[in-house]
C-alpha cells in the first residue's frame, strides 16, 4: 500500500528565506561586494573557477557571496551556472612559454633561465596571525626591480627533453582533446581525458592521493621540475573571421614534474613526468594534480600498479567534488520508505532470533 | 585551424580585435566616446554570451587538453557602407563586445582607420604595455641572487 505524503512547502520557503538571512548576517555590518571577494579573497576565486571549470571571476565571485564563502557549494553554482551557456567553440591551445610570469621557480635546476622568481607565494612566511590586518592600515605598494630584456621564460622541461634526459610529452593529432563535459568518460582513458578531469577535480582529494604516493602508496620520486604563475594570451578562431584573434589574457599555474626514470629496449633511461595546471594562482592544487597524473601513468610506464593514486578507476571516478558532495549528501532526503520496509525485516529477524532462543532455553 | 595571412589588411585586424578585447571595458568606453560621433551601424548579432573550451597543453607543449571554459561575449555590426565588424571579448560584456565589433568596422574604412589605430589601438597598447612592465618589475624585485659561499681554505 501507497500512502502519499506531502507537505514542508512552507517550511521550505522559509528555510530558503532563513538561508539568506544568515548569508547576510548582522546588518550593521557591512555587505561583502564582488569586487572585494574577487580582490582580497582572490585565491578562492581561482580555486571555484578551476575546479567550478569557468574561468569568470565576477561569476565566481558572486557564487562564493551566494554559498557564504562554502567553495564545494560555490563550484556546484558555478558548474549550474554554465550548463546555461552556448559553447563558441575551443581555443587555441595555450602557449605557457608566452606567459608572463609573475612567479617562476624550479628546485631541479638552481640557475634556470630566466632565474628564480619567488612571486606572491606563503612559502616563506612564518605562518604567525598579522594581527596588523586587524587594523585598517593601507598596505604599500610592492618593491620593483628593473626588468630582463627577454621576454619568453623557456620552459625547464624543454630544456632537458633537447638533452634526451627528459620524455617528450605526447603529441597531439591536431584535433581539439575529447571533452568529458559533453562525451561522458569511459576508461580506460586517455591521458587528456585524465588530465581534464584531474583540473576539475577536488583539490583535497588530489592533495590526499598526491600525499599518499609520497608516503608509499606509489611513489614515484617527484622533483618540481617547474611551477610558473602569471598570465597567458587566449587565442580563439571566430568561424566568422577564419583567422585566431586574442580574445583576453587568463591567469593560470603550471607545474611540470619530473619523476623517477624508465628506460627500456628502445628507449635508453630518461626522467618522467606529471603536468598539472589550474586557473588563476592554485600551487597546490596544481602540484598534486601532476603527482596524481603521474601516478595514473603506472600501467603506461609498466610500474606495479597497486596503490590508490594509481587505480584510474578509483581517482577519475571520485574526484569530482560536486558528484560526490550530490552523492552524499542525497543521504539527507527522505528514506522513509526505505528505511520502513529494513526495519520490518530487522524486526522479523529479532523475532526468529528470539523465538530460537526461547526454544533451545526450553 | 591556423592561419597566418600574408594580407596586411587581415593582419591589422587580427591586432586591434587583440588589443581591443583585452582593454577594459571602462576604458574603451571612454576611448569610444572621445572618438567622437560615430558612424550609424546596424547590429547584426547582438551581444551574446557563451563559452570557449580552453585547451592546455601536456607538460606546456604536447597534446593538448580541454582545462576548462571561460565565458566570452560576441557581437557583429554591419555599417552602412557594408564593412562587417566582429567582437569576441572574454568574460561577459555585452557592451564592450559591441564596441570591438563596431570598431573593427570602422577600422576597415579610409577615414577611420588611422583614427582609431592613433587614438584607441594606441593608447591601449602603450597602457597594456605598462601595465605588463609594472607587474614584471615587481616579480622582478623578487627573483633570487644566489651567491657563493667559499669554503675558507684549511689553514
Amino acid at each position: 500500500m501507497y500512502v502519499a505524503v506531502k507537505g514542508g512547502e512552507t517550511a521550505i520557503a522559509h528555510s530558503i528565506d532563513l538561508l539568506a538571512d544568515r548569508r547576510r548576517g548582522d546588518r550593521t555590518v557591512p555587505e561583502v561586494t564582488l569586487q572585494q571577494i574577487d580582490q582580497q579573497l582572490s585565491l578562492a576565486v581561482d580555486r571555484v573557477m578551476t575546479e567550478g571549470s569557468c574561468y569568470d571571476r565576477e561569476l565566481a565571485a558572486l557564487a562564493i557571496k551566494q554559498a557564504r564563502g562554502d567553495l564545494v557549494e560555490a563550484i556546484f553554482l558555478l558548474r549550474a551556472y554554465r550548463t546555461t551557456l552556448p559553447r563558441f567553440g575551443d581555443t587555441l591551445p595555450i602557449d605557457t612559454s608566452r606567459m608572463v610570469a609573475e612567479r617562476r621557480i624550479s628546485s631541479t635546476f638552481k640557475d634556470v633561465p630566466g632565474g628564480q622568481v619567488l612571486g606572491p607565494t606563503f612559502d616563506y612566511t612564518h605562518r604567525l596571525l598579522d594581527f596588523a590586518l586587524m587594523a585598517n592600515g593601507e598596505t604599500a605598494a610592492a618593491p620593483t626591480a628593473p626588468v630582463d630584456a627577454s621576454r619568453d621564460l623557456p620552459r625547464v622541461g624543454d630544456i632537458l627533453e633537447r638533452e634526451g634526459m627528459l620524455e617528450p610529452p605526447p603529441a597531439g593529432d591536431g584535433a581539439p582533446a575529447q571533452d568529458i563535459t559533453r562525451q561522458p568518460l569511459t576508461l580506460p582513458a586517455a591521458r587528456p581525458v585524465r588530465l581534464q578531469n584531474l583540473t576539475r577535480g577536488d583539490e583535497g582529494f588530489l592533495l590526499a592521493l598526491a600525499y599518499s604516493t609520497q608516503r608509499g602508496y606509489g611513489n614515484n620520486h617527484p622533483f618540481v621540475g617547474e611551477i610558473r604563475f602569471g598570465a597567458v594570451p587566449v587565442s580563439f578562431v571566430p568561424e566568422e573571421l577564419g583567422f585566431d584573434i586574442e580574445i583576453a589574457e587568463i591567469e593560470l599555474t603550471e607545474c611540470d614534474m619530473v619523476n623517477q626514470f624508465a628506460g627500456s629496449h628502445d628507449i635508453p633511461p630518461q626522467f618522467t613526468r606529471g603536468y598539472g595546471l589550474a586557473f588563476g594562482h592554485a600551487e597546490r592544487k596544481a602540484m598534486s594534480m601532476a603527482l596524481v597524473d603521474r601516478a595514473l601513468r603506472a600501467q603506461e610506464l609498466s610500474e606495479r600498479a597497486n596503490s590508490p593514486a594509481q587505480d584510474e578507476e578509483f581517482v577519475l571516478a571520485h574526484s569530482d567534488s560536486v558528484e560526490a558532495s550530490g552523492f552524499v549528501q542525497h543521504l539527507k532526503l527522505p528514506h522513509y520508505v526505505d528505511f520502513q520496509s529494513e526495519l520490518v525485516v530487522v524486526r522479523a529477524l529479532r523475532a526468529e532470533v528470539e523465538a530460537r532462543v526461547q526454544q533451545a532455553a526450553e | 585551424m591556423f592561419k597566418t595571412s600574408p594580407d596586411a589588411a587581415q593582419e591589422r585586424r587580427q591586432r586591434w580585435l587583440s588589443v581591443l578585447a583585452k582593454a577594459s571595458e571602462d576604458r574603451l568606453e571612454s576611448l569610444w566616446k572621445e572618438l567622437g560621433p560615430a558612424p550609424a551601424y546596424n547590429v547584426l548579432r547582438r551581444p551574446e554570451i557563451g563559452l570557449v573550451m580552453v585547451q592546455g597543453r601536456i607538460s606546456g607543449s604536447g597534446a593538448p587538453f580541454a582545462a576548462g571554459e571561460m565565458t566570452v561575449t560576441r557581437a557583429a555590426v554591419r555599417l552602412d557602407g557594408g564593412q562587417l565588424g566582429i567582437g569576441y571579448v572574454g568574460g561577459r560584456k555585452p557592451r564592450q563586445a559591441e564596441l570591438v565589433a563596431a570598431l573593427d568596422a570602422m577600422g576597415q574604412t579610409p577615414e577611420w582607420q588611422q583614427k582609431i589605430e592613433a587614438e584607441v589601438v594606441a593608447p591601449l597598447v602603450a597602457e597594456a604595455e605598462a601595465r605588463r612592465r609594472q607587474r614584471a618589475s615587481q616579480a622582478a624585485a623578487t627573483k633570487v641572487d644566489f651567491f657563493t659561499v667559499a669554503r675558507e681554505a684549511g689553514t
